[in-house]
C-alpha cells in the first residue's frame, strides 16, 4: 500500500535519507523509530508529498507521488490525515473550527452534521467543552489531541503521526498511546507513527522499523526486534533507551 | 575588477532571483484565482482588515498631508502672487501622487507587515504544511484572498485620502491663510481632470498588488522560527516600500 523505493534526500550537503527502502503494511500500525535529528520527520513528509525526494519513488496505492503535480497530489492526499509534531493547529481558528476545517473543505455536510462529527471526534480523543477555545488556551497534550481529532475527521485510510507522545507527561503519554491503538482498531486505517520512544513503540506497533543514518536498518514485529540477536539492533535499542530516558524525565 | 563585479553583483543576482520568485508566486496566484472554490468569505474578511481597519490612519495622514501642502505651496506661490493656484496644485499633487503613495506606504506598514508576520508564523509552525496535507492549496487559501483584497481596497482608501487631503488643504488655505474660497475651488475644478484621479487610483491598485504580494511572499518563504518571522516582516516593509517608489516613477512616466 505504501512503498518507499530508494529514497534519497539531501539538504545542501547533508544527506538525510540515503537510498531508503520501506514497505508499510495496510491496516496496521507501523512505528518508525530513530534518533533525534535522524530524519524521521523528513521521511514522514515524503510519504505525504510535503517534501520531494532527490531520487527514488513513493508509491501510494499504486501511484508514484514523487513527481505528481499539485492537483493530482491533492487528490492522493485526501486519503491521508496527519498529526504534526507540534500539532500545527490553525491559531486563528477555534478548536471546533480546526476539526471542522477538513469537513468544510471536502464534504457537503450541513452545519449541524459538521458539528456532530466535530463533537464525535473530540469525544473520541477524550476532549470535552473545548470547542470554543482557541488553540493558544490549550496545553500541549490537549493540542495534540485536537490535532489527532482533525487528522481523523474525514476517516482517512492512512494516518501519519509525527511524535504523538513527545513532550507529554507519562500518564498522558500512556493515554495517547491507548487512544492510538483504540482508534486504529476501530477505523482499520493504516497508521504510520514516528517516535524516538522505544517502549511506546513496542507497545503499540504491529511492526517496528528502525531508521539509522538515512536507511531502514531493521524491520519486524516488536517481538522479533526485541529478541533480535543482531548486535547492531541491540545497540540501537540500548542507545534509544538511554536517549529516551534522558528526554523523558 | 572581476572581484569587484562579484562583490557588487551578488546582491543584484539575489535581488533578481527574488523578483523572479515573486513573479512565480504572482502567476500561481492568478491561476488559482479562477479555480473554485472561490473564497469570498475570506476575501471579505481581508477587505475588512486591509480596508476598513486602515481608514483611521489614512484619514490622519491624508488630512495632514493636504494641510502641510497648502501651507508650503502658499508660501511659495505668495512670492509671485500666485496664491490662487494653491488649491489646484494641492489637488493635483494629492490625486496623482501623494494620495496613492502615502496611502500605500501606510498600508504597507500596517497590513503588508501583518501579512508577512501571520503567514510567516503559519509557515514556521507548520500550519502551511498542514493546509497542504488537507489538500488545500495555501496560495489559493491564503495568498489569493489577501492580494485580491489589497487590489480592491487600496483605490478606495486612496479616494478617502485624496478627499480629506483636499479638505484639509481647503481648511488651511481658506480658513487660516484667507485664500478666497471660490477661487480655491474653481481652480481645482478648472485644472484637475478626471484622468488625474483615475490614474492615481490605478497606481493605488498596483501598489496594493505590490504590498500584498511581497508580504505574502516573505511570509510563506519564512525560515528560522520567531527570529525568521521578525526578519520576514521587516524585509517585507522595506522591499514593498522600495518597489512602490520605483514603480511609482515608471507608472507616472507612462501615464502622464
Ligand atoms: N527544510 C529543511 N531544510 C534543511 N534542512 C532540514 C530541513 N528539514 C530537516 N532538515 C535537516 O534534516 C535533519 C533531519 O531532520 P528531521 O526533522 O527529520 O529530524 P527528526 O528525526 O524528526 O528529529 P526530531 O526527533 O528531533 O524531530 C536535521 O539535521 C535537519 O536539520
Ligand atoms: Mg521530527
Amino acid at each position: 500500500m505504501i512503498n518507499l523505493i530508494k529514497i534519497t534526500k539531501s539538504f545542501n550537503t547533508q544527506k538525510v535519507l540515503d537510498e531508503l527502502d520501506l514497505n508499510i503494511d495496510p491496516e496496521k500500525i507501523t512505528v518508525i523509530i530513530g534518533q533525534s535529528g535522524g530524519g524521521k520527520s523528513v521521511l514522514l513528509k515524503h510519504i505525504i508529498g510535503l517534501i520531494r525526494p532527490d531520487s527514488g519513488q513513493i508509491i501510494i496505492d499504486g501511484i508514484d507521488i514523487s513527481n505528481l503535480n499539485d492537483k493530482k497530489l491533492n487528490e492522493v492526499r485526501k486519503k491521508f490525515g496527519m498529526l504534526f509534531q507540534d500539532a500545527a493547529l490553525f491559531d486563528s481558528m477555534t478548536v471546533g473550527e480546526n476539526v471542522a476545517f477538513p469537513l468544510n473543505e471536502h464534504t457537503r455536510l450541513s452545519k449541524k452534521e459538521v458539528n456532530k462529527t466535530v463533537n464525535e471526534k473530540l469525544n473520541l480523543v477524550g476532549l470535552k467543552n473545548v470547542t470554543h477555545k482557541m488553540p493558544s488556551e490549550l496545553s500541549g497534550g490537549m493540542r495534540k489531541r485536537v490535532g489527532l481529532a482533525r487528522a481523523i475527521a474525514l476517516d482517512p485510510k492512512i494516518v501519519l503521526f509525527d511524535e504523538p507522545t513527545t513532550g507529554l507527561d507519562p500518564i498522558m503519554r500512556e493515554s495517547v498511546d491507548e487512544l492510538i491503538v483504540a482508534t486504529q482498531k476501530r477505523t482499520k486505517a493504516t497508521f504510520v507513527i514516528i517516535s524516538h520512544d522505544i517502549e511506546s513503540a513496542f507497545t503499540i506497533a504491529h511492526k517496528v522499523a528502525m531508521l539509522y543514518q538515512g536507511k531502514i536498518v531493521a524491520v519486524g514485529t516488536p517481538d522479533e526486534i526485541r529478541s533480535s540477536n543482531n548486535s547492531f539492533v541491540k545497540r540501537f535499542i540500548k542507545d534509544l533507551r538511554g536517549q529516551g530516558s534522558g528526554i523523558r524525565d | 575588477m572581476i572581484r569587484f563585479l562579484e562583490f557588487a553583483g551578488r546582491p543584484l543576482v539575489f535581488f533578481v532571483e527574488e523578483c523572479g520568485r515573486i513573479m512565480l508566486l504572482l502567476l500561481s496566484t492568478i491561476s488559482w484565482a479562477f479555480r473554485p472554490p472561490f473564497r469570498f468569505r475570506i476575501i471579505f474578511k481581508q477587505m475588512e482588515f486591509v480596508g476598513v481597519n486602515s481608514v483611521g490612519v489614512v484619514l490622519i495622514t491624508g488630512a495632514f498631508t493636504g494641510m502641510v501642502l497648502a501651507l508650503q505651496t502658499y508660501h511659495g506661490f505668495k512670492m509671485f502672487g500666485g496664491e490662487s493656484l494653491v488649491g489646484s496644485t494641492l489637488a493635483l499633487a494629492m490625486t496623482r501622487e501623494l494620495g496613492p503613495v502615502f496611502t500605500a506606504l501606510m498600508v504597507t506598514g500596517r497590513v503588508g507587515s501583518a501579512m508577512a508576520a501571520e503567514l510567516g508564523t503559519m509557515k514556521v509552525t507548520e500550519q502551511i504544511d498542514a493546509l497542504n496535507t488537507m489538500s488545500v492549496n495555501p496560495v489559493q487559501y491564503l495568498v489569493m484572498p489577501r492580494i485580491t483584497a489589497a487590489i480592491l481596497m487600496l483605490p478606495v482608501l486612496t479616494i478617502i485620502s485624496d478627499f480629506v487631503g483636499i479638505v484639509g488643504g481647503y481648511f488651511v488655505g481658506v480658513n487660516l491663510l484667507k485664500i478666497n474660497s471660490g477661487i480655491f475651488i474653481a481652480k481645482i475644478i478648472d485644472i484637475v481632470e478626471l484622468d488625474d484621479i483615475y490614474n492615481g487610483l490605478i497606481k493605488a491598485a498596483f501598489f496594493g498588488l505590490i504590498l500584498s504580494l511581497v508580504g505574502c511572499y516573505k511570509g510563506i518563504y519564512t525560515i528560522g522560527g520567531a527570529e525568521g518571522v521578525g526578519r520576514a516582516t521587516t524585509q517585507s516593509v522595506v522591499l514593498s516600500s522600495i518597489l512602490i517608489f520605483i514603480s511609482d516613477y515608471f507608472l507616472t512616466a507612462v501615464m502622464f
